[in-house]
């Protein structure tokens, strides 16, 4: 929106008017300057175009080296992963529209960018999740149906952070890449060469944490990967209304690099990955890799993104499916057959109906975890209201 | 008389809307609150008719909305600004507690900061993590910041057009259960003060004081002590900031029993600062120390154990009981 009317340069007094009182000036407007700056569109580092074919250029020339390795049994494991993790989603989101869940975050349409992210990761790599993150968390063998307790509510985590290395979701956004960075400093401090990524959205990166995150990683130059999915909508908010220049480029003043990565081609997301986290382990510090990709369904189940964006982005973006590209790819090239595609097809039945099953399974807490794990040395007062709900509650048994 | 029937949630929304048709000075800011309506919809169809330089939807930065509102209030405007869950407050927590609320006594009384901070709160909604929390007493204990929280849709209204007036920063919870609940509004209605406490139903042998979210849960307790011959008087606080002591004073010298319920933590809660103040006020009235029910020193609980976590009609009627036995 530009506001270019001249009448309402002087603060208008009346009340009751409708049109902005004092806010309407013959500045130019941000969105219009937003504008201007995302028009100067920075190609993406791509490897694999929609149609699935392979592409080499001056842009991607730094990262193929990253996949030169990948044998076609990757590809078809690349592959599957994004088909189960598609499945696993879409199970959940069933569930929480048959009432199993009170709430379902879905990844539909960021498959690639989080297997591509998460298979280039180490074992020994530690990784600072959001709460979309089910397709990485997919990759660190994380079994799904652990990630259905938060949202199910019958826990607020339901995992082990330190078995696979993967922190607990993070649903305050950007608060994890602090916690990221301070890692990544104890992984240096440690003498170790591991790597430490965080991912967020591209909401979050207008937080101040992800702000002083950048600083800190900077300044003491740790082994950090800051990894932005921007899948264009912070629930109502496209990007525009978070910052003026493209994303990646806001690394440059902090003092380290940033790339933005085709988020829909899980080759070109694997192979910038991994180039980050070399960086990494080499010592050359923090890395920030935009995966430009697309929120296919609503942030939420709560949310109506009808009230906010368009059929039509949706669509095109669609043509863009990251799971499609890789079918193609792997049909041209005869690196998997039809009996594979049906093989996965069989998996992702199974792993649908063992979701579905371990969810339905899911039992209540036991009331008295209220209790549980509030302080590690324990404490009086909560011993006390433990106690005393627990006489409580007896009193109804004894009373009936 | 202009009586409407309408929800929490439309109370506010047409509160809001007179707001900016009274003053142009006033603005809404916050997440998704333009095209969207905020996620409870409470700002629906406000950009549609006032604009986007009236209605604003920020970057997603609780510190850097806040911390502008404070700005814009320099600058002669009444920012009402909507924090998404009470669990989000807390970037913004800085702003609040450091700046906010400060800047009038630092400016010598010349600087006024009437900012308006919305915030949904408390459970009962089947939430995730951070979407639950009753934090008000963290707000309560800082000076400079009135504290409130409607529980109808005619003190939605009302009380959100007094704390958009009011000169000071105003923390306005809104009890999100309760945002469908409906209820008479009287749009033409002069009301009474902002800190002003209600007595919601009269009765003679205890009173229940609460706010927002519990005032109806204690409604439900006195009906039921009713059939057990008990009266029972409930008090809606209104205000935690400041609290209507005397209002408060004047209903327990006619019962002589108090029971302060709330779904915060009880331990340093709003409940603890009415102890010790009616128990000075009224030592010589009481039949019975003020007893408080409310939330354990614990983080909120998983969805699944709300109902067992929040204090319903069960230990709303156990305290009174224990009351009464004194
Ligand atoms: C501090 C904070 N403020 C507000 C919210 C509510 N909220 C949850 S997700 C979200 C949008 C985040 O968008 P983005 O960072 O782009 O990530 P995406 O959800 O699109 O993956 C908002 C506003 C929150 N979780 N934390």
């Amino acid at each position: 929106m530009t506001v270019e009317s001249t009448a309402a340069r002087k603060p208008r007094r009346s009340s009751g008017t409708k049109r902005a009182a004092a806010g309407a000036s013959t500045r130019k407007s941000a969105d219009s300057a937003a504008a201007a700056a995302q028009s100067a569109e920075p190609q993406l580092v791509q490897l694999l175009t929609p149609e699935g074919e392979r592409v080499e250029n001056a842009q991607n020339a730094e990262f193929l080296p990253y996949v030169s390795d990948i044998t076609a049994e990757d590809l078809r494991g690349l592959y599957r992963d994004m088909v189960l993790t598609r499945r696993f989603d879409g199970e959940a989101t069933a569930l929480q529209r048959q009432g199993e869940l009170g709430l379902w975050a879905s990844l539909l349409g960021q498959e690639a960018a989080q297997i591509g992210s998460g298979r280039a990761l180490r074992e020994d790599d530690y990784v600072f999740p959001t709460y979309r993150e089910h397709g990485v968390a997919w990759c660190r063998d994380v079994d799904p149906t652990n990630l259905l307790g938060m949202f199910r509510g019958v826990n607020h985590g339901g995992w082990d952070p330190t078995v696979n290395n993967f922190h607990l979701y993070t649903i305050v956004i950007g608060s994890q890449t602090l916690h990221a960075t301070g890692y990544a400093m104890g992984v240096a401090k440690d003498g170790a060469d591991s790597a430490v990524i965080a991912y967020f959205g591209d909401g979050a990166s207008s937080q101040g944490d992800v702000n002083e995150a950048f600083t800190f990683s900077a300044v003491y130059n740790a082994p950090v990967v800051f990894f932005c999915q921007n899948n264009q909508w912070a629930i109502s908010e496209p990007t525009e209304r978070q910052m003026r220049v493209p994303l990646y480029q806001r690394a440059a003043g902090f003092g380290f690099p940033g790339v933005r990565v085709d988020g829909n081609d899980v080759l070109a997301c694997l192979a910038v990955t991994r180039w980050a986290l070399e960086r990494a382990r080499r010592g050359d510090g923090p890395t920030l890799v935009e995966a430009f990709t697309y929120r296919m369904g609503a942030h939420t189940t709560s949310d109506d993104p009808t009230r906010y964006r368009r059929d039509e982005e949706r669509a095109a973006w669609e043509a863009k499916d990251p799971i499609e590209r890789l079918k193609a790819h792997l049909l041209a090239s005869g690196d998997a057959d039809e009996e594979f595609f049906a093989a996965l097809e069989a998996e992702s039945e199974q792993l649908g109906k063992r979701v579905r099953e371990v969810v339905r399974a899911m039992p209540d807490p036991d009331t008295m975890a209220i209790f549980e794990n509030v302080y590690a040395d324990g404490h009086a007062l909560v011993d006390e209201e433990r106690a005393q709900f627990a006489a409580y509650l007896a009193s109804f048994e004894e009373g009936h | 008389m202009t009586v409407e029937k309408m929800s929490i949630a439309k109370a506010l929304n047409e509160s809001l809307r007179k707001a900016l048709e009274t003053d142009p000075k006033v603005l809404i800011m916050g997440e998704d609150v333009g095209k969207l309506g905020g996620v409870f919809r409470i700002t629906d169809g406000l950009q549609k008719d006032f604009g986007e330089e009236r209605v604003i939807d920020t970057p997603l930065a609780e510190s850097g909305i806040v911390g502008t509102a404070i700005g814009l209030a320099l600058r002669g405007y009444r920012p009402v600004v909507e924090i998404q869950f009470d669990g989000f407050v807390f970037p913004a927590y800085d702003q609040i507690v450091t700046q906010l609320a400060k800047m009038h006594a630092r400016a010598l009384g010349k600087v006024k900061m009437p900012v308006v901070i919305r915030i949904p709160y408390a459970g009962g909604i089947g939430a995730v993590e951070h979407h639950s929390e009753s934090p008000e007493a963290l707000f309560a204990h800082v000076p400079g910041l009135k504290v409130v929280s409607p529980s109808t849709p005619s003190d939605a209204y009302w009380m959100l057009q007094q704390a958009i007036q009011s000169d000071d920063p105003v923390i306005f919870f809104e009890p999100k259960r309760r945002y469908w609940d409906k209820g008479e509004v009287d749009v033409e209605a002069i009301p009474g003060a902002l800190h002003e406490a209600r007595v919601a139903l009269a009765g003679t042998d205890i009173t229940l004081a609460a706010y927002g979210p519990m005032v109806k849960v204690c409604l439900e307790a006195a009906a039921a002590a009713a059939e057990e011959g008990k009266s029972v008087e409930v008090v809606d606080l209104r205000s935690m900031s400041p609290i209507d002591f005397d209002g408060l004073q004047r209903s327990v010298e006619k019962t002589r029993r108090l029971v302060v319920v709330h779904e915060a933590p009880v331990f340093l809660g709003v409940g603890s600062e009415i102890a010790a103040r009616i128990t000075e006020r009224c030592f010589y009235h009481l039949e019975a120390p003020v007893l408080r029910v409310g939330g354990f020193h614990a983080p909120y609980p998983p969805a699944r154990l709300e109902d067992e976590y929040l204090p319903g009609l069960d230990r709303v009627l156990d305290a009174v009981d224990r009351s009464l036995a004194f």
